[in-house]
């Protein structure tokens, strides 16, 4: 973990150096990757601008995200910080007359030099340049060029693409390479040629196989099935598609976005029971339910004509938000903050928007007023709900209660392996009449200003007259055809789930402030493609999945790299590193440990010892001590692992699950040293090892065939001969080792998986440690 | 992800300029990893952090190179430990005139409180050194480091109850989900140690309150930053680490083996791949199994002199008590670990708070004073930051019933006190001040956000150009707040 602070090799000069060498040359491309990755923004648009400024400038891809990011923060949306009258979110403000004698303009379309605003960008006295040296901002000489340009070309002016209506414009594109599987392929074929490339060859069937069941289930191929499909990969899709397995995965991204956890959050951070409406959930993906429909059902399921009760646990999800049982907080402080947290939600799930920025001040860059985010707060505003859970331990209003009887005769999908007690369930329900809402000055609760009603952003799409002024309303309004941004939001999201970054990267902001779209004709394809499907879900990853795209070979060449470092012209399949779940639920597999059962009550595998109790404070009840499960419970997916907010499962945060505060719907995807010691020391992936190791020794005692099945089973590819004789080398190695002192008994007894003592020898022992280094592979960690 | 792709980015870099081209899989794989050390692959990212984002840290010369942050949680009495209010003893039981709270609002547990009787400080005060700050009786061991350190009297935060509180002071924000102060820093400065995570923390639970507040631990989480910015948590116990030992019957050679053979393989898969991960794989495994001993040597304490035993009291031979963990604390910074934070529980002195209070200023005092003194004399002080404070006050007044012996205090935002030292503070003042009452600041008031900046500034940080851009905004610790308290600097 160290930093050298002084690196001659590395200094900054050289880093610079190797920016503008390597980084590819066309402009849209540059924007799209420096928004792409948020941080190094800076950098590569000087670097690249550098290269070329293209010949005809477009406000979306290249003006805006400038203007954005640069200026707007004065001269933007925010009506409040609004600087010299002048605001550069919309072609009326930036074409209004400024100064004492409206005789001045920030832009004059086709006129550079009349334009005050080109002027200040290129001004060098610290008075008047713009942005101003406080602001810690500034533009590089290519920024500047591009804003003189643009206005020098007519300073055309569109409306942000996000909430344009989407086109399906398949491209016609000729495909030497017999590339094109289905229409996606076109659009990412087109670009590639455009810039020079060509798509990769397609990967070899065991890699695809394994890349589809991980996609998918989240669980490795079984052997039987990497020989059954080799060369029917379509079919797998389809055969993988209908297991349990898929309901389970998709969940688990769903879990993120919906902030599900098994306690309350705060402070104690006591137990809550979720989990029914987590076998919702699962029931919903098993059956296939239209994303539209399972959407519609979690905002406004109790809002719909005579509700069942499938509806009513399905509006769980508006309740998944931390709730506070500190004794002495405020209760309106946090009512609050739970009405807030369901509008983030919201916007960040549905509209891919950050309408939180709007809580306490105007949008600073999108066009959300504060009075837009409490219009959209209203309708989650009318929960009959308090703030404080009283008294402790309650289960907070509104809730329903749901009976052993109706699990029986209804509600068969809730899994509750404890009859004996009743459920309470935490549902969403409105007063009958609604609470006033008001906009809250600086977002502080005791603070309410203007009264606002139900209504959405207008620049998304405007409300009107048509729906109900309720969350059933919301979600009609949401699910309109003309509705701009659901599709998207939620198709770059299944998109960001198989090739790990969305078409647009930033998944969560569809803003200005957001990356730009890679492909965004594509995008708009699928959105459309998906409305077509009535909102299928299955159809569209099959669709998604069938590409030629998605069926490149992820090996890089050095020309991809040095061009398309980032791979956001897809001329490769990813490689991406597997998710917390995959990794723990792949030891599971593969060593056959793994319970199958599906949905239920949360469980506690292992986890290091005393983490829950060195924290508590004395509170908490079941949440003030870690007791770990016995038996098959140990083995169950890591969707079911018990999720305590304030201190979750460890081996999960080192591999970047979501922390479940709020919603999240890109995590990071990290390489450290704390990876690798969960990979080599976690109970769990040893007790796997071991499992493997005996079942193989079971079925052959030929070390060879030992190993070789191991990695088969793995890495879903059988070992060259070299890679079978290093780990026969380390077989026979470490055997050595394992006959001194008590090694063989110690090793083979980690976990709860008994091995009897005739069957402990220091060959299992061995075989253990070979298999815990094969788990260790970057290939058995990564999916190629 | 972004500075994901930094580091893959560097390591690239590297592997065309010196990997491919100079090494064979026939090189050991010793020098494989200093070849491929974090040391490069974040001085990289650290580079880029520098050049691009933060217009180049240090953004003027630094006073401090590390901190330890001595955090106090549940919210230690001002005015038993260092806000002498005499007037307080005087109009014991008395109601705390209306115009003094002046519309605080306040916690739920004595919001309905009939009275708020006034309740002194049942400690006496005494001044100490050369600036004669004073203090009370039960901090003598503090009392002795007066002229080292800096008393602030007009601390103020926004939150009134522990969860929003202790985030907002670790996070700046009240509500989770911001990286915490170590991760900034880590990503802000890097890291100066080979071995060691640049982020430590280290747990203790006061006797004063056994069940009080409990800690989360997004407290040292990072938030947006990337994950190799999170605080990693030091214990007591055989596992020091999280997963740091090898499993039972595991032998050193034979886990050197088996990573031996994972890099020659990963090295293979990277060969037909091309993946620049994979080399940033092969690096981060070497460095874990150097962590498996540097963590170990560092928390072997059998070497320290008795001396430095007595100077830190009875319980620093006990692992896992503040006493000990500050003397950790020491042995991390010596080791050049960017910041260690150490979190003491139960301050939260609602009941029965002369007996509970006596107890917890018992567990912090003389450790807390040895560490500065330990770092004083090995010239270890000016460079390095003390920080010790919880995340809010307490009440003049008394929650429930004065009795002869007996009162309690509920939270105060509005005015509390802590110290700082080293690290280019001032030593030997006080600063700020409360009226007579202590219940408003009536001088000089130093808001959190202003505590964070200054912090920060020591660090040779501007506050508002140590930023990261997520979700379109660029984000800082002190959010859109906070000023430099150019008082405090020495």
């Amino acid at each position: 973990m160290k930093i050298h602070r002084h690196n001659n090799v590395f200094s900054h000069t050289t880093l610079s150096e190797y920016c503008f060498g390597t980084l590819f040359i066309t402009l849209i491309f540059a924007l799209l990757s420096s928004s792409c990755s948020e941080e190094r923004s800076l950098n590569r648009k000087v670097s690249t601008f550098s290269e070329r400024i293209p010949d005809k400038i477009d406000f979306n891809f290249h003006v805006r995200p400038i203007l954005s990011d640069r200026c707007y923060t004065c001269h933007g949306p925010d009506e409040a910080k609004r600087e010299a009258g002048l605001r550069l979110d919309t072609e009326q403000g930036a074409l209004t007359a400024l100064g004492k004698e409206l005789n001045r303009f920030a832009i004059v379309p086709g006129s550079p030099d009349s334009s005050t605003l080109v002027h200040r960008i290129y001004a060098e006295s610290t008075d008047d340049i713009m942005p101003p040296p406080e602001s810690n901002l500034t533009l590089s000489p290519i920024e500047k060029e591009i804003l003189k340009k643009w206005i020098e070309q007519g300073a055309e002016w569109k409306q942000h693409w996000a909430f344009l209506p989407p086109e399906n414009k398949v491209p016609v594109v000729s495909d030497e390479l017999n590339f094109v599987r289905n229409d996606i392929d076109k659009f990412v074929l087109k670009k590639l040629k455009e810039n020079g490339l060509s798509p990769s060859p397609r990967a070899k069937d065991h890699y695809l196989l394994r890349r589809i069941a991980f996609d998918l289930t989240g669980l490795p191929p079984t052997l039987k099935e990497v020989e059954k499909f080799e060369g029917k990969v379509d079919e797998y899709i389809t055969y993988t598609l209908n297991k349990d397995a898929y309901a389970e995965r998709m969940a688990a991204e769903w879990l993120d976005l919906a902030r599900y956890s098994d306690t309350h959050g705060y402070q104690d951070d006591l137990e809550r029971v979720m989990w029914p409406w987590r076998d919702w959930v699962l029931h919903a993906y098993k059956n296939n339910m239209p994303y539209d429909q399972f959407v519609t059902w979690q905002l406004a399921g109790d809002l719909m004509e005579n509700p069942t009760r499938e509806q009513l646990v399905a509006t769980g999800f508006n309740r998944n938000h931390k709730i506070t049982q500190e004794g002495g907080v405020i209760p309106e402080e946090y009512r609050v903050e739970y009405v807030s947290d369901r509008t983030q939600t919201f916007g960040t799930a549905f509209l891919g928007l950050s309408v939180e920025c709007a809580k306490c001040h105007d949008h600073k860059y999108d066009p959300i007023s504060q009075k837009d985010y409490y219009s959209l707060y209203a309708f989650f505003n009318s929960v009959p709900e308090k703030g404080l859970i009283q008294p402790y331990g309650a289960t907070p209003e509104p809730f329903i209660e749901i009976t052993d009887e109706e699990i029986e005769k209804t509600l068969t999908f809730i899994n509750n392996r404890d009859t004996a007690t009743l459920i309470q369930l935490m549902v969403m329900e409105d007063m009958e009449k609604p609470r006033e809402t008001y906009v809250l000055n600086r977002g502080e609760y005791d603070n309410p200003t203007e009264r606002v009603h139900p209504r959405t952003p207008e620049t998304v799409m405007e409300f009107g007259d048509r729906f109900p002024k309720n969350r059933l309303g919301l979600a009609q309004w949401l699910f309109d055809p003309a509705n701009p941004v659901t599709a998207r939001v939620a198709v770059n999201r299944l998109w960001q789930m198989v090739f790990g970054e969305g078409i647009v990267s930033t998944s969560y902001d569809f803003g200005n402030q957001g990356a730009l779209p890679s492909h965004p004709e594509l995008l708009d394809h699928l959105a459309i493609k998906f409305k077509d499907f009535g909102w299928d879900q299955k159809k569209l990853l099959t669709y998604i999945l069938s590409s030629g795209t998605y069926q490149q070979s992820s090996k890089l060449n050095e020309d991809l790299l040095r061009i398309d470092p980032e791979n956001r012209l897809l001329a490769r399949s990813p490689r991406k590193r597997m998710t917390a779940e995959m990794l723990r639920d792949n030891a599971l597999a593969v060593s056959g440990l793994l319970n199958e059962d599906l949905g239920g009550p949360s469980v506690k595998p292992y986890q290091p010892e005393g983490l829950w109790a060195e924290k508590t404070g004395g509170g908490g009840g079941s949440t003030a001590k870690y007791v770990q499960d016995k038996g098959e419970d140990v083995y169950r997916r890591s969707i079911y692992t018990f999720w305590k907010r304030t201190v979750p499962p460890p081996s999960m945060m080192t591999f970047d699950g979501a922390s479940r505060d709020f919603c999240v719907v890109k995590r990071q995807s990290t390489t450290t040293p704390l990876q690798a010691l969960v990979m080599l020391n976690d109970p769990q992936i040893i007790e796997a090892s071991k499992v493997l190791a005996l079942n193989l020794y079971h079925e052959t005692k030929e070390v060879e065939t030992q190993i070789t099945s191991a990695f088969y089973k793995i890495t879903s590819r059988k070992p060259s001969s070299d890679e079978l004789s290093q780990l026969k080398d380390l077989y026979f190695e470490n055997q050595e080792d394992f006959k001194t002192g008590n090694k063989t008994q110690e090793l083979l007894s980690v976990g709860q998986f008994d091995i009897a003592d005739d069957q402990a020898t220091p060959e299992l022992a061995s075989l253990t440690s070979v298999i815990l280094t094969i788990f260790n592979l970057d290939e058995s960690i990564s999916l190629s | 992800m972004s500075e994901k792709k930094i580091i893959s980015e560097r390591a690239y870099s590297m592997n065309r300029r010196n990997f491919l081209s100079k090494t064979s899989i026939g090189l050991g794989v010793a020098s494989l990893s200093s070849l491929l050390g974090m040391s490069f692959l974040k001085a990289g990212e650290n580079e880029v952090i520098k050049s691009a984002i933060n217009n180049g840290i240090p953004h003027f010369a630094p006073k401090a190179k590390r901190v330890i942050y001595l955090f106090q949680s549940g919210g230690p009495s001002q005015y038993e430990l260092f806000d002498h209010k005499p007037l307080l003893r005087k109009m014991q039981g008395q109601d705390l005139p209306e115009s003094v709270r002046n519309g605080q609002r306040l916690t739920g547990m004595t919001a309905f409180q009939e009275s708020f009787p006034l309740a002194g400080s049942q400690f006496d005060f005494k001044k100490y050194g050369k600036a004669g700050i004073e203090m009370s009786s039960i901090l003598p061991y503090t009392s002795k480091i007066a002229d080292d350190i800096c008393v602030i009297r007009s601390m103020y935060t926004e939150a009134i109850n522990h969860d929003p509180a202790i985030t907002f002071f670790q996070t700046g924000s009240q509500q989770p989900g911001r990286p915490s102060i170590g991760s900034w820093l880590s990503y802000g400065l890097g890291s100066e140690n080979e071995n060691l995570p640049n982020f430590v923390v280290l747990l203790s639970r006061g006797t004063g309150r056994v069940a009080g507040q409990p800690l989360y631990s997004r407290l040292w989480g990072n938030g947006f930053l990337h994950s190799l910015h999170q605080g990693v948590q030091f214990r007591s116990g055989k596992d020091p680490v999280l997963y740091l030992n090898d499993p039972d019957g595991m032998s050193r050679e034979g886990k050197r083996r088996i990573l031996d053979k994972l890099a020659e393989l990963n090295h293979q898969q990277y060969e037909d791949f091309g993946d620049p991960e994979i080399t940033s794989r092969i690096a981060q495994y070497e460095m874990a199994y150097k962590m498996q001993t540097s963590v170990p040597d560092v928390m072997n304490v059998e070497n320290e002199s008795d001396a430095t035993y007595k100077m830190y009291g009875p319980n620093s031979t006990v692992p896992g008590t503040f006493a000990a963990n500050a003397l950790l604390a020491r042995r991390l910074i010596e080791k050049d670990v960017r910041f260690v934070q150490l979190y003491h529980m139960g301050w939260d002195q609602h009941f029965n708070l002369p007996e509970a209070i006596k107890k917890q200023a018992e567990d912090v005092d003389q450790a807390s004073a040895a560490l500065v003194m330990d770092l004083k004399q090995r010239g270890l002080l000016d460079e390095t930051l003390v920080i010790w404070g919880g995340e809010f006050g307490r009440t003049n007044y008394s929650q429930g019933k004065i009795t002869d012996n007996s009162y309690g205090r509920d939270h105060h935002p509005r005015s509390f006190s802590i110290w700082m030292a080293g690290g280019g503070i001032k030593p030997g003042m006080v600063y700020g001040e409360t009226d007579e009452f202590g219940y408003n600041i009536i001088k000089d008031p130093v808001h959190v956000h202003d505590f964070q900046a200054t912090m920060l500034h020591l660090l040779g940080i501007d506050h508002e150009r140590l930023t990261y851009k997520y979700q379109g905004r660029r984000f800082r610790l002190t959010d859109v707040h906070g000023h430099v308290v150019n008082d405090l600097l020495a």
